[in-house]
């Protein structure tokens, strides 16, 4: 089918071993429209917009220590699938603690809270398109969509990139996860795009005597190269 | 070199302390929530309210909204519209985020203003982001007007929907309240599913 979007790079809406989806996913065709000012424009969040301790996690939310787990640093690139930087865009992030819990009343997993960590940040990329957090690594954690599943460890990211189309709510994951073939969320994208959702380990990131680094660049779509406006 | 889009990833459960995080009581600045508009924003005051249901047409507790849209001269705060004739209103952004977590019958509150339409063309809309535990990728859609009956009947996006489907992209005003409440309620699936766009 001729659409808008990438179906070799993004998830259907239903998947039935992800159990969720079977009742929340849109059924009906999309419908396709033409791409106007409403959809090639999105709201615009600068420098302005985020404080100095919004991008390290390890300090954001200490209360009266350090938070506890391996501290790491995530960072990389947000261009467009051309390779060009994305300059001055938002990046949201969340993820549980170090235990595998998030700070959510809904998370009822029977793994500690840290008081040092809420682990929630944010950060605008760079006039290159560059990131920058500095975190806890996150900790794996059951869920309940079938026996025994466990989520791989991961961080959330949103972003919104140049216009609304280019929207992305997605999932950074760390290298040779062995949960990854059993995870429906993971696997719910088409085989040759997940590994997009890895990051990479990165020794030049790493800063000596204090915490490893990871490399993820995210590719966020841009515009149809042919307006369908009129 | 061309490059591989990033996949989408469901917002999963627990988004709203990263995305909404005071509308949770998180002690952590939310850059958007569900009040739009400021002291000298300028246009029509409306309040838009809804609930997402899902397939089997319970409500879904744990839905992100995201609302983007233009202000009142039809004109977007984005450098891509670049339009002189239409203003900008510098106390208008045009972005909305709200879970449906935080009201006990799990609905969504926009305080914002009726845009104006975008280019003589569109009729007036806000377009919709959906996110939820469940999707593993968001879903567009978009709100027009009810009292806009001349307007959406030469929208061009309205008309590419097909005839018996149009209504479910259409608020009506609720009588019972008092101002401009228009109510907006999102079906995921069911014979009153809600049009989702190919964008």
């Amino acid at each position: 089918m001729n659409s808008n979007r990438d179906w070799t790079s993004q998830p259907p809406y239903i998947r039935a071993d992800y159990k969720s989806t079977v009742l929340r996913g849109p059924i009906k065709p999309l419908v396709p429209i033409p791409q106007s000012l409403s959809e090639l424009t999105g709201p615009v969040y600068g420098h302005d917009a985020v404080g100095d301790l919004d991008s390290d996690l390890t300090k954001n939310a200490r209360v009266n220590g350090e938070p506890l787990g391996e501290r790491i640093i995530v960072a990389g690139r947000v261009v467009d699938e051309d390779d060009r930087p994305i300059p001055n865009t938002l990046v949201e992030i969340w993820q549980c603690n170090s235990a595998g819990r998030y700070v959510h009343e809904a998370d009822q997993h029977d793994a500690p809270l840290d008081p040092n960590f809420l682990g929630a940040g944010r950060c605008v990329t760079d006039e290159n398109g560059r990131y920058e957090f500095r975190t806890i690594k996150p900790g794996a954690y059951p869920w309940r969509n079938h026996p025994n599943a466990w989520r791989p460890n991961h961080i959330h990211l949103s972003l919104f990139g140049s216009s609304f189309i280019s929207r992305l709510v997605t999932q950074m994951y760390f290298p040779g996860d062995p949960l990854f073939e059993f995870d429906p969320i993971f696997n719910g994208v088409p085989k040759g795009a997940r590994e997009r959702m890895v990051s990479s380990f990165d020794l030049s990131l790493t800063e000596p005597e204090f915490a490893l680094g990871y490399n993820f660049d995210i590719v966020l779509r841009g515009p149809k190269a042919t307006p369908m406006e009129d | 070199m061309k490059r591989g889009q990033t996949p989408s990833q469901t917002v999963g459960p627990f988004f709203a302390y990263g995305l909404a995080p005071e509308q949770y009581n998180y002690s952590f600045a939310s850059l958007a929530d569900g009040t739009m508009v400021g002291d000298t924003t300028e246009g029509q005051r409306i309040r838009v309210i809804g609930h997402v249901y899902d397939g089997a047409g319970d409500l879904v507790p744990d839905a992100l909204i995201e609302i983007w849209q233009a202000n009142s001269h039809g004109r977007y705060n984005h450098p891509a519209d670049d339009r002189k004739d239409n203003l900008l209103d510098p106390d208008f952004k045009g972005f909305g985020r709200y879970g449906t977590g935080t009201t006990p019958d799990n609905r969504f509150i926009f305080d914002t203003i009726k845009p104006g339409s975008v280019d003589g063309r569109q009729a007036p809309h806000l377009n919709v982001v959906v996110l939820m535990r469940g999707m593993l990728l968001h879903a567009y859609t978009r709100m027009y007007f009810y009292d806009e009956a001349c307007a959406n009947a030469d929208d061009p996006v309205l008309s590419a929907v097909p005839e018996d489907r149009r209504d479910t992209l259409i608020a009506r005003r609720d009588p019972d309240l008092p101002g401009a409440v228009y109510r907006f309620d999102i079906h995921m699936q069911g014979d009153r599913e809600t049009v989702f766009f190919d964008v």
